[in-house]
């Protein structure tokens, strides 16, 4: 379903050329459970842009669902990023002066989706991360917990191809990082596929397969089914 | 995304910052404000010169005599001595004329006048006593000429009421009083009602004398300065115009009216004259007023791209979500217009108020046009569009990652 071929990213300053992806290929299908592994300035930010259709490749191609998304305009990015990826950031990143259920609602306001439409499917988002009785908060009344569980309803409410998560135990006591790990493994047993960037082993763990960047360049990919029942 | 939702979310948007909102919408009241009473204010006082000089009479004709022409250079109008009382009764007598109610024929002249101790330099006007109705013209006390005055040669003044003030002091009643013009003893009969005007068009600073006397007696003259024709209504003018145009040209021996050495206005065209004049003074005004509106408008600008800089991080999550850059665009700029039109329609309010308030000070006609209301509407609208229209363009343009970094 996503296919990386040769992809590489160069950054110029002035006169200093960074490489920071040098030349990467690698496929994920569907259902996969993918994390992304490396050291800072390994270049797994940049690859998470790029997958996520925030940042185009210097070279390569970018097939997401068979479609060649490394040369489109800002506004065909735009509508990839709204139908085909749901993005859960480290630091959650809701509208804050906002409900919950309007956060969530959003990327179905940028599709056209009816409001008939975007409430009751917002609703029943909300509902499945545990956040039924959260919904008219604004999401600075929300704990770091809370305000991640409705990023990752805003993140499923599209039904993406693809849910890509930056760190996304970051910002997040550890307690509730269990239970943010425990609905990513529920989501993806549901058969949804993610892609989760992360520095921490440990919420590596959960994924079923590690990819580990250094210096621009895949040193390791390999199937992780042998801890699956770890937990802390 | 719907506008009407857009436009929701901008107004709790602004709604979070009240005191920036209310100064950004106050630098457009003040200059919607401005532009709408400043050119209210001016066609009041268009109105103002309008009624003025209708209230001189309508229905008036005024044969000028054209400059004696010598060679190729011809004199202005009114300057020469080409016009006598025989045109007038021609005029007044001719068959052909078929348009006219009265002839009076005048002579201008501005001399020194004393009574008593004080003296004042002032118009004195020979005329006829048909004058008094054509130039609608009231006694407050005393009375105006007589016909008798005029075949007699009378010594006899009707003063305006600022002559009666420089020589005999505020609100005197100098009927019976005697005035020395030009060697000559003139007895007062009677001082006529204020006309207004001022400068060198004050109607008011006058002293009217029989014409035959003012001829004869005082500057030693045979000819007029002028010939006021009354015709007998508004639509007859153009006609009655040409006939005068044609009995003087015969009557001067001339067969090129482009030789004629006499101009005819009617109060119309002295009216459109007046009418360009303040026009152009409203056209300044308002132009005066525009400055201000264009540093409100800028200040819009400013606010909206501190707005900007403030939400990078928000619009780059929206981009991030999957807004287009149009959406992101007729956000901010649906914010700014809001801001506009919220400011213009206060500031028309403030602004007809001002010139109501104007208007009963300095007792002018009060006129609002339809023309500012659009004005206030349209500008204040384009004002948003304008000036929101780089700050949004800005916001749509930032790149999402950039903008998600941004702390």
């Amino acid at each position: 379903m996503i296919k990386i071929s040769n992809v590489s990213k160069i950054y110029k300053t002035d006169s200093v050329e960074t490489v920071a992806l040098s030349g990467i290929s690698f496929e994920v299908k569907k259902g996969e459970y993918v994390a992304i592994m490396g050291p800072s300035g390994s270049g797994k930010s940049t690859l998470m842009h790029i997958i996520g259709a925030l940042d185009s490749p210097s070279s390569g191609d970018y097939f997401l669902e068979s479609q060649n998304i490394a040369k489109l305009t800002d506004d065909e990015l735009a509508d990839i990023r709204n139908r085909k990826i749901g993005f859960i950031f480290q630091a959650y990143n809701l509208l804050p002066r906002i409900s919950a259920l309007k956060n969530v609602m959003l990327p179905m306001a940028y599709a056209g989706v009816s409001k008939d439409e975007r409430d009751k499917k917002a609703r029943l988002m909300l509902a499945a991360v545990g956040l039924a009785d959260r919904m008219f908060h604004r999401s600075n009344q929300l704990s770091g917990g809370q305000q991640q569980r409705v990023a990752i309803a805003r993140g499923l409410v599209m039904n993406p191809a693809i849910l890509l998560a930056d760190e996304p135990t970051g910002n997040i006591a550890s307690v509730q990082a269990d239970e943010i790990m425990q609905i990513f493994d529920d989501i993806n047993r549901q058969g949804h596929t993610i892609i989760m960037i992360t520095h921490e082993a440990d919420i590596a763990e959960h994924a079923k397969r590690i990819i580990t960047l250094r210096d621009g360049k895949i040193v390791a990919d390999k199937k992780n089914g042998s801890k699956r029942k770890h937990t802390r | 995304m719907e506008l009407d939702e857009i436009i929701k979310e901008s107004l709790s948007t602004l709604g979070l910052n009240k005191l920036r909102t209310g100064l950004a919408v106050l630098g457009i009241i003040i200059g919607i404000g401005s532009v709408i009473a400043l050119i209210s204010l001016g066609q009041s006082g268009q109105k103002s010169v309008e009624n003025q000089i209708e209230s001189l009479g309508a229905n008036l004709l005024t044969v000028m005599p054209g400059g004696v022409s010598s060679g190729a250079v011809r004199g202005a109008a009114g300057g020469g001595t080409t016009l006598t009382v025989a045109d007038a009764k021609a005029i007044e007598s001719s068959t052909q004329i078929t348009t006219i109610m009265s002839v009076s024929p005048e002579l201008q002249r501005r001399a020194q006048v004393v009574a008593g101790r004080n003296n004042t330099n002032t118009q004195i006007y020979g005329v006829y006593p048909q004058y008094a109705q054509i130039r609608k013209i009231n006694t407050t006390s005393g009375i105006f000429l007589t016909e008798r005055d005029l075949t007699s040669m009378s010594k006899v003044a009707v003063l305006g009421p600022a002559v009666v003030t420089d020589l005999f002091g505020e609100g005197a009643n100098p009927v019976g009083e005697s005035i020395r013009v030009n060697g000559q003893m003139l007895r007062v009969i009677g001082v006529v009602e204020s006309k207004g005007g001022s400068g060198f068009a004050n109607r008011d600073d006058i002293i009217y004398v029989p014409l035959t006397t003012a001829q004869k007696q005082l500057f030693g003259v045979d000819y007029v300065s002028s010939i006021a024709v009354e015709a007998k209504s508004q639509d007859v003018m153009t006609q009655a115009q040409d006939q005068i145009g044609y009995l003087l040209l015969e009557r001067h021996n001339l067969s090129d009216p482009a030789n004629a050495d006499f101009s005819i206005f009617s109060q119309s065209d002295i009216l459109s004259t007046a009418s360009q004049i303040t026009t152009t003074f409203t056209m300044i005004l308002g132009g005066i007023a525009a400055i201000s509106l264009l540093v409100g408008g800028i200040g819009i600008m400013n606010i909206m791209l501190v707005t900007v800089t403030e939400r990078t991080r928000e619009i780059g999550l929206r981009k991030a979500l999957g807004a287009k850059k149009k959406v992101i665009i007729a956000q901010f700029l649906v914010e700014a217009i809001i801001l506009t039109v919220t400011g213009g329609l206060i500031g028309m309010m403030v602004g007809i108020g001002i010139s109501w308030v104007l208007s009963r000070v300095m007792s002018l006609p009060f006129a609002v046009s339809a023309l500012s209301i659009a004005l206030a509407i349209g500008v204040s609208g384009a004002t948003g569009i304008i000036f929101g229209w780089y700050p949004a363009r800005k916001a749509a343009g930032l790149q999402p990652i950039e903008a998600l970094r941004y702390e």
